[in-house]
């Protein structure tokens, strides 16, 4: 049995140790919002916070987590349901087309903006370079980023 | 009861289920009685029609035909329903289809299989009726093709609407008394100014079974468009970022386990045996099938069933394909090409004597592009969740065509159509690749051999390799120049792969003489529909071409192609919509250039104007300014996010995309070696939208990757006075 924290909440997983965070999430947690989509760290559909730090959670083996806070994208809103800003930021912009590396997405942006509050352009580029998005949304990417850092305000969608 | 005569649509009012539900159907035969169910969930809902359901709460629901892969369409279709009947976008769900025979779409088939078919009004219904048979036979329960607004919505979702609405006001004029004419609708309420009446929709579901059906339907005009025309949020959204989406990879059924699947590296080698003494010791690893054209391994979770096929050696047969590489498939296309000659292969379209026009030419110009196989790297790898078991079989994934899935399912199964269950998800990307059903098949296969539920994964590696990939292809061009530099001939002859085929056959330039042949070749790599299809190679031939005619005409390229368009007046409002919004002709730094292409594919009219910038090692795309012309635009902020994506997936194939291959087998295995455009890669991208023509729709979600490939290459020659006749280009050198 390793412990560790998800989301808040203390768990604990029978696991092989080596298995990849990912892999555990998904299947021994049943939290399927975190994704797989490359298995070698190279496309950050699968980031979650590891400590409050950005990792790639399909080459990180569940060892690395015992004892430490995992965050994934079913834990950033506020318990009251309430929308992190950069959710929020994420709807307003209208960013996810297919969506299914959108929650790799979210969670390096918010690592970022945890850690950078005030990101310039050139900062929110090289914070997501390692999350691609194939229906190649990195303009409203950039522009919820700034957005959510209230550096910038998207031009309103209609509800 | 009554028919429904437009375009052999039959409606009838039906009972089902114990409560009384409304129905009209929008197809022939009467399938409300089975659809019924499916789409209602107790007493108090109406079904007004197989597109639209209205229950007791006055909520409309929008049954859409169509999978959502993020092109947006669940919002636009339901905007098209939502606007003709008038109801209140606020109260308005959405519901996808499910995957029954009866939701193939005719008006796709249709426009699929006979784009351009004109029949006399005598003839439709036969002519309708025939080819929704044939559509049903193919399984065209389909989106893609751009199809989904242009075909479904127009056709169907906005009559439906439109007799929904007239239904409920002749449902209303009946009860309140009052001549129909007097009645209004507005936000999903019927109204009568004069005598003060005023009453939501639901109130009249029931009654408006018993009115007779509208023969034919008024559609509004665009000055009374309330929905469409307006950039709504897409209902998708909200769901795809706090992780609650449910994609084909998050089925979760009791019980299931989990597989990881190995093929032949060379497509089409069977499994002629394997050792698999490690895997079978290892933890969670419950079966080890071979399966023939692959290896599989079941295992209490996916990365343990992964670990395990690790360790397994296979080996396979031989086949044809075992020598083959790039040199020799490219190669071999310059003998078809060859062989073809002058007056060979199969002949796609000619005007006028080009033979005559080229000898008689003053200016000759002669080039070969070539484009390599591509695969469509959808982020979702392909998966499928199967469970097959007394007799029935259910099956959850995400799949363009869900008939088609479904059927692939019962064929792989042994078992009838009506015994598969297909559950759609989500699709994490489909661009064309979820359009066809191998991963449906495996997965199947697979259930059956085991018994109980299994979720088949490919790995990354097995998703690069075994793709059905975008034909590479040769293309040749002669053309020749008058005297005053104007385009007299064009002679085309390319290479050709993948039926069927979607290409521009005729220039939409005004040439005095043109010919157009395709030379088939065989191959042994699976190809498919890929983003554009062959508009993704021809859009960057037939656009350099035009540009290295233009250059040897002495003249600007948007001023060339503004020659070859001035008869076509919609046609030349995008391109000088796109040059104006680029400044073309304002000077640029030094080592920057800019670049024009136009390609109407999909019924959309694209121009594109890109800026590059060549002062360092490597072309990079700094401004991308686009004007589109799709009839009208239903969403501009959807259609708008249409442009951009199909510009980076465009540029990400003209800078990276390389399938190559050794040996028979796909080189190319994750991102690293089949690289994709990055954020801080990522063009300022400006779109501008013209609404030319609201009768004729053209489609979104393809129409605007052609352009992108030779706008950027026309912009590289403008900047270096290189010419780009190869594609990707980091097989070139700039430094």
């Amino acid at each position: 049995m390793i412990k560790l924290n998800v989301n808040g909440q203390a768990r604990e997983v029978d696991a092989d140790p080596a298995t990849p965070i990912l892999w555990v999430v998904r299947e021994n947690l049943r939290m399927p919002g975190t994704k797989f989509g490359c298995g070698i760290a190279q496309c950050g559909a699968c980031t979650v916070h590891l400590d409050g730090k950005p990792i790639r959670s399909c080459s990180t083996p569940l060892s690395a987590a015992e004892g430490k806070s995992i965050t994934t994208i079913e834990g950033i809103a506020a318990e009251d349901g309430t929308l992190h800003k950069v959710q929020q930021a994420w709807i307003e912009a209208q960013v996810p087309q297919c969506g299914y590396c959108q929650s790799g997405q979210i969670m390096s942006a918010t690592a970022l903006l945890e850690k950078n509050p005030r990101p310039t352009d050139a900062e929110i580029d090289a914070a997501m370079a390692g999350n691609i998005c194939r229906c190649g949304m990195y303009g409203r990417i950039r522009k919820a980023i700034r957005a959510a850092a209230d550096i910038e305000q998207p031009a309103k969608v209609e509800a | 009861m009554g028919k429904w005569s437009r375009r052999a649509f039959i409606g009838a009012g039906v009972a089902a289920g114990g409560a009384l539900v409304v129905g009209v159907a929008v197809r022939q035969g009467n399938p409300i009685d089975r659809l019924a169910p499916l789409l209602t969930n107790g007493d108090n809902e109406q079904l007004l029609n197989a597109w639209v359901k209205l229950d007791s709460d006055n909520i409309v629901t929008a049954v859409i035909p169509h999978v959502e892969m993020g092109q947006g369409v669940y919002t636009a279709l339901a905007q098209m329903l939502a606007d003709e009947m008038d109801a209140e976008w606020s109260k308005v769900r959405i519901l996808e289809a499910p995957a029954d025979k009866q939701y193939v779409s005719d008006s796709i088939g249709r426009d699929f299989l006979f784009p351009d078919l004109e029949v006399p009004a005598l003839l439709e219904p036969t002519v309708t009726g025939g080819i929704l048979e044939l559509a049903q036979a193919m399984g065209l329960q389909f989106t893609g093709g751009s199809y989904s607004v242009r075909a479904t919505g127009q056709r169907a979702m906005r009559t439906a609407g439109a007799a929904a609405r007239e239904m409920l006001v002749e449902a209303a004029a009946s009860e309140w008394q009052v001549p129909a004419s007097e009645i209004t609708t507005a936000d999903s309420m019927l109204i009568h100014a004069k005598s003060g009446k005023s009453e939501p929709f639901a109130k009249f579901a029931r009654a408006a079974a018993e009115q007779s059906l509208p023969a034919k339907p008024t559609l509004k005009s665009p000055e009374n468009y309330k929905i469409m025309g307006q950039p709504k949020k897409r209902h998708d959204i909200p769901e795809k970022v706090d992780g609650s989406a449910i994609f084909g990879i998050d089925a979760d059924v009791p019980g299931m386990k989990y597989a990881a699947v190995k093929a032949p590296p060379v497509i089409g080698a069977t499994v002629v045996s394997m050792d698999a003494t490690t895997a079978k010791t290892m933890p969670g690893v419950l079966q080890i099938l071979n399966m023939g054209d692959f290896v599989a391994v079941v295992a209490d979770g996916y990365w343990q069933a992964q670990q395990a096929l690790g360790t397994i050696t296979a080996q396979y047969d031989k086949t044809e394909a075992d020598s083959l590489d790039d040199d020799a498939i490219f190669a071999r296309y310059a003998s078809y090409l060859d062989e073809a000659g002058e007056d060979g292969g199969d002949l796609e379209t000619e005007e006028g004597d080009v033979a005559t026009g080229f000898a008689d030419a003053a200016t000759k110009v002669e080039a070969e592009y070539k484009v390599p196989f591509l695969a469509h790297a959808t982020m979702e790898p392909m998966n499928c969740t199967a469970w097959v078991r007394d007799g029935k079989c259910d099956v959850w994934s995400g799949h363009q065509a869900p008939v088609n899935a479904r059927q692939a399912a019962a064929d792989a199964a042994g078992l009838d159509f009506d015994d598969v269950t297909y559950h759609n998800a989500y699709l994490g990307g489909g661009f064309g690749r979820r359009s066809t059903s191998d991963y449906i098949t495996m997965a199947t296969r697979i259930a059956k051999a085991t018994g109980y539920p299994v979720k088949m994964i490919w790995s990354r590696e097995e998703d690069t390799a075994q793709d059905h990939y975008r034909p590479s292809a040769t293309s040749r061009f002669r053309g020749g120049l008058d005297k005053e530099g104007k385009l007299v001939s064009w002679d085309n002859i390319h290479t050709h792969l993948f039926d069927p085929k979607d290409a521009p056959t005729v220039p939409y330039y005004n040439i005095a003489s043109h010919k157009i042949r395709k030379v088939d070749v065989p191959m042994h790599l699976r190809f498919g529909p890929w983003r554009s299809v062959d508009h993704s190679q021809h859009g960057f031939f037939i656009e350099s071409f035009v540009d290295e005619l233009a250059q040897a005409a002495g003249k600007d390229g948007y001023a060339f192609r503004r020659e070859l368009l001035a008869e076509s007046p919609r046609h030349l409002k995008v391109l000088d919509t796109a040059a104006k919004m680029s400044g073309w002709g304002s000077a640029l730094p030094e080592k920057h250039g800019r670049g024009i292409a136009f390609v109407p594919s999909f019924g959309s009219l694209v121009a594109q104007v890109a800026e590059v910038d060549m002062s360092g090692p490597r072309p990079k795309v700094t401004k991308v300014y686009v004007a589109a012309d799709p009839g009208f635009v239903v969403n501009p902020d959807g259609f708008t996010a249409q442009m951009e994506s199909g510009i980076v997936y465009g540029l990400t194939a003209a800078l990276y995309g390389d399938i190559t291959v050794k040996d028979g087998a796909v080189q190319q295995s994750n991102f690293h070696d089949y690289p994709v455009l990055r954020i801080n890669e990522m063009p300022e991208v400006k779109v501008e939208l013209i609404n030319g023509d609201h009768e004729r729709l053209g489609g979104g979600g393809e129409p605007g990757l052609p352009p992108i490939a030779p706008a950027v290459t026309n912009a590289i020659f403008a900047a270096t006075g290189t010419r780009i006749r190869e594609l990707p280009l980091s097989k070139h050198s700039f430094a």
